[in-house]
């Protein structure tokens, strides 16, 4: 699937849910489900630092996609990033870089991008399309 | 009597909602809400009085500065200063402490030590790392126990001629921990250490008697008083005022400037360069009066009330703990749950309309000191009530519901 797809289907997913609580619900369990990151790339140097919970991407190459693999000490900050990696895992440096994040709008979590919210997410996304600019970059 | 009711009438802002739920505003140690009085006051010298102050000798200017002036008045026999020049207007309390810090950099040499405590606010431990940079002089720490109290056995035996000054906080903002300051200022004294007291946390609930205590600084901020953002007071002995270089150069600090040489302005001008916040400046002292009009005693007694009632409430929840258990408390109480981050809880409870802050509270060494990324903090103001706080526990409690 490409990028636009699985965004447009999260969203289908997310608009199944009336008020926020159960939103958020789902994107607490999305957090617990997310895949552990191997604890030996929980580096400094994959660390994310927002001002109050950290996060920590790391990125490999796999047959000329880029893997992602993620977490955070804040459970909904993790759900949030279990979206962003489903969207953006396994998919060509090229595409990561011409995607947007508007689904995150979409499916009403929009407040948790904003800089102000200083959770990390901001610099996360920052992040995603760095390492896609640096796979591309050393192909 | 204090009628709590009549008091949140006089605060618009409390009357609304958040994200669909009346707002419960418990971030009282980050910004205190304005009163009628003081939002109406900078209406008023827009509307009526607006001028440069000290310069004009038109009678708008002539309106403006005697406002400034009985601000700073109003202020002085707030802290009961000995004179009203002793009373420095800044930006806030963190101008003010670096403006010391700064004036001190060229009294204290290498092998001096200025001494902070472990329940430092950063802003009273970064301007004296800036100034042990310049120096060489070194930075002591008073450690604080599990408790989150200082100990004084510690101060005691750190304390030596080679202090210089000690800078430590009324009251914690992370935790609450009211501070035995006159026993620190006493204590530094008698080894010669002037002392500088944040009271940015303390000035919202209670009244400060700077001869009394016999600080050398006590410095707060405007905002967190109920008045404006922007405005903060430096008190200093006349003393010590004098003796301090200028802190920035510019006009009305000067009495005099040719090529060669520019002589300072007397005090408080001299430490008052440019044109400051006059608005912000004058609506401090209507702040000041309205909370003297509310009456500390009340303040006090009531918030004591809301800070049992609200550690009582919050203990019924499992697996929480709060930080700060001194004896000598304000009405903060900073708390985290087991296996939950602070960050989530708030993030849910702002759903529910309820503001209180989540994080270091910019004092990283406490929470090192704790061995946690932070905690959540509701800190209470006199119009807060125990209804709130019941709002407050049960979306605590479906927080943790969601989130475990």
């Amino acid at each position: 699937m490409t990028i636009k797809e699985i965004q447009n289907e999260i969203i289908d997913e997310f608009s199944m849910f009336d008020d926020w609580d159960e939103r958020f619900q789902y994107v607490i369990d999305l957090g617990k489900d997310l895949p552990l990151i191997d604890e030996q790339f929980k580096t400094d140097e994959n660390t994310i630092k927002g001002c109050q919970s950290k996060v920590w991407v790391h990125a490999e190459e796999k047959n000329g996609n880029i893997i992602f693999t993620a977490d955070s000490d804040a459970i909904i900050t993790k759900g949030i990033i279990a979206i962003l990696v489903r969207a953006f895992s396994n998919q060509s440096p090229k595409s990561i870089l011409e995607a947007d994040t508007d689904f995150i709008d979409e499916i009403g979590l929009k407040e948790h991008l904003s800089p102000t919210r200083a959770n990390g997410l901001v610099s996360m996304i920052k992040q995603i399309k760095m390492y896609a600019l640096a796979f591309q970059a050393k192909n | 009597m204090f009628d709590v009711q009549k008091v949140r009438a006089q605060f618009p802002i409390l009357s609304q909602t958040v994200n669909g739920k009346p707002l419960v505003y418990f971030d009282n140690g980050a910004t205190a809400q304005k009163p009628q009085v003081v939002i109406d006051a900078i209406s008023q010298y827009y509307s009526e009085i607006n001028a440069n102050i000290h310069r004009g000798v038109h009678t708008l200017s002539q309106l403006a500065t005697d406002a400034y002036e009985v601000s700073r008045n109003t202020i002085q026999k707030h802290l009961n200063a000995k004179h009203n020049h002793e009373i420095i207007f800044t930006s806030g309390t963190t101008q003010g402490i670096n403006l010391v810090a700064n004036g001190f950099a060229s009294i204290v040499k290498a092998g001096d030590e200025v001494m902070v405590s472990a329940l430092e606010h950063h802003s009273n431990i970064v301007p004296w790392q800036f100034m042990c940079e310049r120096t060489g002089a070194k930075l002591v720490v008073i450690p604080m126990n599990d408790k989150g109290e200082l100990i004084l056995s510690e101060f005691d035996r750190l304390l030596s001629e080679k202090t210089k000054i000690v800078a430590v906080n009324h009251i914690s903002n992370a935790l609450g921990t009211v501070n035995p300051i006159k026993y620190i200022i006493d204590k530094a004294h008698s080894v010669g250490a002037a002392v500088l007291i944040d009271g940015a946390q303390a000035t919202p609930h209670l009244r400060p008697d700077v001869q009394e205590l016999d600080c050398d600084f006590y410095v707060f901020s405007g905002h967190k008083v109920c008045g404006p953002t922007g405005v903060g007071i430096l008190y200093g002995k006349e003393s010590w005022l004098n003796q301090l270089p200028p802190y920035q150069g510019g006009g009305e600090m000067i009495k005099e400037v040719t090529f060669e040489k520019t002589t300072y302005a007397e005090l408080p001008h001299k430490f008052e360069a440019g044109t400051p916040n006059i608005e912000a400046g004058i609506v401090l002292g209507t702040a000041i009066d309205y909370l003297n009009s509310v009456g500390f005693d009340n303040i006090a007694k009531y918030e004591k009330e809301l800070l049992e009632y609200g550690t009582k409430r919050l203990q019924e929840i499992e697996g929480l703990k709060i930080y700060g258990t001194g004896e000598n408390k304000a009405s903060v109480i900073s708390f985290n749950i087991e296996g939950i981050h602070p960050y989530d809880i708030g993030t849910i409870i702002d759903k529910l309309g309820i503001a209180v802050r989540t994080g270091h509270h910019c004092t990283q060494p406490i929470m090192n000191y704790f061995n946690i990324p932070g905690t959540i903090r509701a800190s209470f103001a006199f119009y807060n009530t125990k209804e709130e706080i019941d709002i407050f526990v049960e979306a605590v409690k479906k927080a943790q519901r969601m989130l475990s």
